[in-house]
């Protein structure tokens, strides 16, 4: 058994322990590389089933291919596809984009916010419809308690710490003090009423596997990760105004592992191109308030 | 084969510098991204503080402000032999139930000791921690070696201390390594300070581990953990779904689900986006079709006929540890985790509960403390399947669940017969011999739209108003389209008894009520029956006769529910249309079959 053997056929054992203990099970797909291979062991451990809604909070800042992608894919896999958002701060022109607010305040009110929202029901929740190809008002606002996301532990410092199911309480925090124990595949899945918990499938994964995986899989990843002829990827995907594209003439996974493992990228951090990582601390204190 | 990866955790006393070593060995093989460390004595010197390679790993607000690692920390690194996991546990013993779930899963640990305060209370507990969770490759690195001037003396008396300690327990170390993390002496690289020491360096030492082998060679073992059918996607296979947790399997095998103990065989190995697989081994999750339609459910175990069978019993005999804030007492309620399985138990009696720093055995102990270990006897409301250690290891395994939380881990060593066993044993061998239709009970739910589910009615009240209200429920079950049938206890007691002397004992009763619900069930139908004063040890007898997850039992009094009573409670004094309705508000009659 290799090492993508492993970590495969522990992140599908994860998938279908969270789908069977936990009862309001949603899956975020920030259409990033992480979230889609998510996805696709979701299809695995289910023999091409996606048994759960998919949620995209939906900042209005991500780049159009995303959205385009996102759609396309959902369609073509029969998914549950649900878009939240920050409508009345995105209305109100509440960003950092727009010269308002300080960009952790942004990321805190895009993203934090709306996934709170999203995830109890609380806000509005749009859902693809599979006949007419569009988005329309989901009328379901039962809350969430259980929601798997992509966060892996080599991302970041905070992250490095997480547990596989990670109990968040009725506000959605963190309390990194007290985790609970998790050994021997077993796992918390008991939680007091209004709780909820994030599960983690992917924290034994490092970039390099995400895109050893891809590669062999053939998962399908959106275009932006790729040089289209100008020298120019994208290495992690955020909204537009706050990531960076790196140079870099990749135009395949192959190409990237190459990249990975010996060219320039070998010894640098992958969110480097991520603003809001910038200060020591500065996602933990987001993550600790329900940040993914 | 570089892809080849392996788990290894560093453990030891706070302070001791487990953090600090394994900062060090990151930037030493230079497995830290660019400008890492500058940024980090940046941050250090702009909030005044020395630079410390623990900060690496210590990546959590607190963590860094209190000087000590409170979770344990996962990182990466690779050297031309193989990939590792290194996870960092914090030494502080108000953490230890961190440090089980970074050291559960290793393969090898690394124990570290202040050369200058030598052996210390954790220094002790966490070694025998690693016995418990069974890891076996253990190497001691003596830290700080600058603190006493790399000397090869005070390294001997470090060595031979701990080892008479490591004898006691059973525990013997691969190899002895002085190192000083800070200056990366015999980390990386080999000391001159301490040319004394000729063996290995850390580095070279973890390059010299075994890894593990799966446990392939040893008889199939797969819990089920759930079973799949997306019917309104148009798939019409029916999965069942699991990792195999040991040994391997054929397409073409006879396999038994344990405990009921159902046979069939083995149609296909399921997956998506892979060739089709005619074989499958531990360490997979996969999914398998069967030909024989059997029953299954999750927490069962399916195993090769042809292999050695594994063991069922409800009294086990257990060695635990236990991590929780409330104290693990007799008499209360746990449930226990093995596998996919979840069953609720008592502890029935605490043996001997060890001090695992001192070794102390406090024989009379009353209850297990957190961080204490013990042996226990288990007493569980219903049979479960497990190993003993010549089979599969991860059978053996189990965790206890406090209301809420995990709080406590342990191995099985044994189990004691009692009536629940012997029983499940019969009803495995009647479900063996028994000989099934082609007809799945799937196939049945969908033609009848209804799930087979056994209504059990029973308490203190009159038998006339048991009988009257099992009735009433039939009728409206009937009305609303069900397809249910009413039976009672006395029914069987009279179908049953002996021709010859008109006798029927009230042990043998019960039990042709338990064999008739079973078959009654198999029908697909919706039973509802009654019997007078049933106890939870009569409930458990019925969910293994049955083998059922389907079942509503009520406790029809006057009187209220008694203690611990697993029955649903209806007030015999309401009004019968207000029973009939508070009754199928707990009816949770599924339409067919998910």
């Amino acid at each position: 058994m290799d090492r993508l053997d492993q970590l495969e056929n522990q992140s599908i054992y994860i998938l279908r322990e969270a789908y069977s203990q936990i009862e309001n099970l949603a899956m975020l797909w920030s259409i990033g590389k992480d979230s889609t291979v998510l996805l696709w062991l979701a299809r695995k451990a289910f023999f091409g089933h996606v048994p759960f809604p998919l949620i995209h909070i939906d900042t209005s800042f991500k780049i159009p291919e995303m959205i385009a992608y996102r759609d396309k894919l959902a369609l073509e896999w029969k998914l549950t596809m649900i878009v939240g958002q920050n409508e009345a701060a995105i209305n109100a022109k509440q960003t950092f984009p727009d010269g308002k607010i300080e960009r952790a305040e942004c990321c805190q009110a895009l993203k934090t916010k709306a996934l709170k929202d999203t995830l109890s029901g609380e806000g509005k929740r749009y859902r693809l419809s599979k006949e007419l190809g569009t988005y329309v008002l989901d009328h379901d606002n039962t809350p969430y308690t259980g929601v798997i996301v992509g966060i892996r532990s080599d991302e970041e410092g905070s992250r490095s710490k997480e547990r596989y199911f990670s109990p968040r309480d009725k506000n959605n925090t963190w309390d990194i003090g007290s985790q609970p124990p998790e050994f021997w595949n077993q796992y918390k899945t008991d939680f007091p009423p209004g709780s909820h918990v994030r599960i983690h499938p992917l924290l034994d994964w490092t970039e390099l596997n995400i895109w050893e995986y891809i590669h062999r899989e053939k998962i399908p990843t959106v275009s932006l990760y790729y040089d289209q002829g100008e020298g120019k990827r994208y290495r992690s995907l955020g909204c537009g105004p706050c990531t960076n594209s790196v140079c870099s003439s990749a135009k395949n996974p192959e190409e990237i592992i190459i990249e990975l493992k010996h060219g320039q990228f070998a010894n640098i951090a992958e969110r480097s191109g991520r603003a809001q990582d910038k200060d020591i601390g500065g996602l933990e204190a987001l993550r600790k308030e329900g940040y993914m | 084969m570089l892809s080849e990866l392996m788990n290894i955790v560093f453990v030891g006393h706070v302070d001791h510098g487990k953090s600090t070593l394994v900062g060090r060995l990151l930037a030493d093989v230079g497995a830290l991204p660019e400008g890492r460390i500058e940024k980090l004595k940046n941050y250090c010197k702009l909030n005044a503080k020395p630079f410390e390679y623990a900060f690496l790993l210590d990546a959590l607000a607190d963590e860094q402000a209190q000087g000590i690692t409170i979770d344990i920390a996962r990182c990466f690194f690779k050297t031309s032999k193989r990939k590792y996991l290194i996870l960092d546990a914090p030494g502080h013993i108000e953490f230890l139930k961190n440090l089980v779930t970074g050291a559960a899963n290793a393969e090898a640990a690394f124990l570290v000791i202040d050369a200058e305060e030598g052996i210390q209370e954790n220094t002790r507990r966490h070694a025998y921690m690693l016995t418990l969770l069974n890891i076996k490759q253990l190497i001691v690195l003596v830290n700080k070696m600058d603190l006493i001037n790399y000397s090869e003396g005070r390294f001997n008396e470090v060595k031979n201390e701990f080892s008479t300690y490591l004898g006691k327990i059973g525990l013997l170390p691969i190899v002895y390594i002085p190192v000083c993390a800070r200056e990366g002496e015999n980390v990386a690289r080999k000391s001159n300070l301490m040319t004394w020491y000729q063996g290995a360096t850390i580095l070279e030492a973890l390059d010299k581990l075994d890894k593990q082998a799966a446990d392939e060679d040893k008889p199939f073992r797969m819990p089920i953990q759930d079973i799949y059918k997306f019917t309104n996607e148009n798939d019409k296979r029916r999965i069942l779904a699991g990792q195999v947790s040991s040994g391997s399997l054929q397409v073409g095998d006879e396999i038994i689900v344990y405990p009921s103990g159902k046979k069939s065989t083995v149609k296909t190995i399921e997956s998506f986006n892979a060739l089709l697989q005619t074989s499958v081994k531990a360490g997979y999750s996969t999914g398998l079709t069967l030909h024989e339609q059997i029953y299954a459910k999750r927490g069962e175990v399916i195993v090769l006929a042809k292999e050695k069978q594994p063991q069922t019993a409800s009294t086990l005999k257990v060695t635990l540890f236990w991590l929780g804030l409330k104290p693990l007492s007799p008499g209360k309620t746990y449930y226990l985790k093995l596998g996919t399985s979840k069953t609720k138990s008592v502890v029935k009696e605490i043996t001997r509960v060890i001090d695992t720093s001192s070794l102390e055995i406090l024989e009379t102990a009353s209850e297990v403390r957190a961080n204490q270990a013990a042996e226990c006897v288990l007493s569980l409301f219903m049979p479960i399947v497990f190993d003993t250690v010549q089979a599969s290891p991860a059978m053996q395994r189990f965790v206890l669940v406090d209301e809420y939380d995990i709080a406590g881990g342990g191995i099985i060593q044994g189990y004691i017969e009692d009536k629940k066993s012997r029983l499940q044993e019969h009803f495995k061998s009647r479900n063996i011999h028994w000989v099934t239709g082609e007809i799945s009970s799937e196939e049945r739910a969908k033609v009848l739209n209804q799930t087979a589910h056994l209504i059990l009615i029973t308490g203190d009240s009159s038998p006339d108003l048991r009988k009257k209200f099992a009735i009433d429920l039939e009728k409206a079950l009937f009305l609303q389209g069900k397809f249910p049938y009413y039976i009672g206890m006395a029914n069987v007691k009279h179908s049953f008894e002996n021709l010859e002397t008109f006798i029927n004992s009230p042990e043998e009763n019960f039990h042709q009520f338990c064999q008739l619900l079973n078959i009654l069930l198999n029908t697909g139908l919706i039973i509802v029956a009654t019997a007078t004063n049933l106890t939870n040890e009569d409930l458990a007898i019925i969910k293994m006769s049955t083998n059922q997850n389907n079942i509503t039992a009520f406790w029809l009094s006057d009187k209220s529910l008694p203690a611990d009573s697993e029955f649903i409670y209806l007030d015999s004094q309401a009004p019968s249309d207000k029973l009939l309705l508070h009754a199928q508000k707990n009816l949770n009659l599924t339409s067919v079959a998910k």
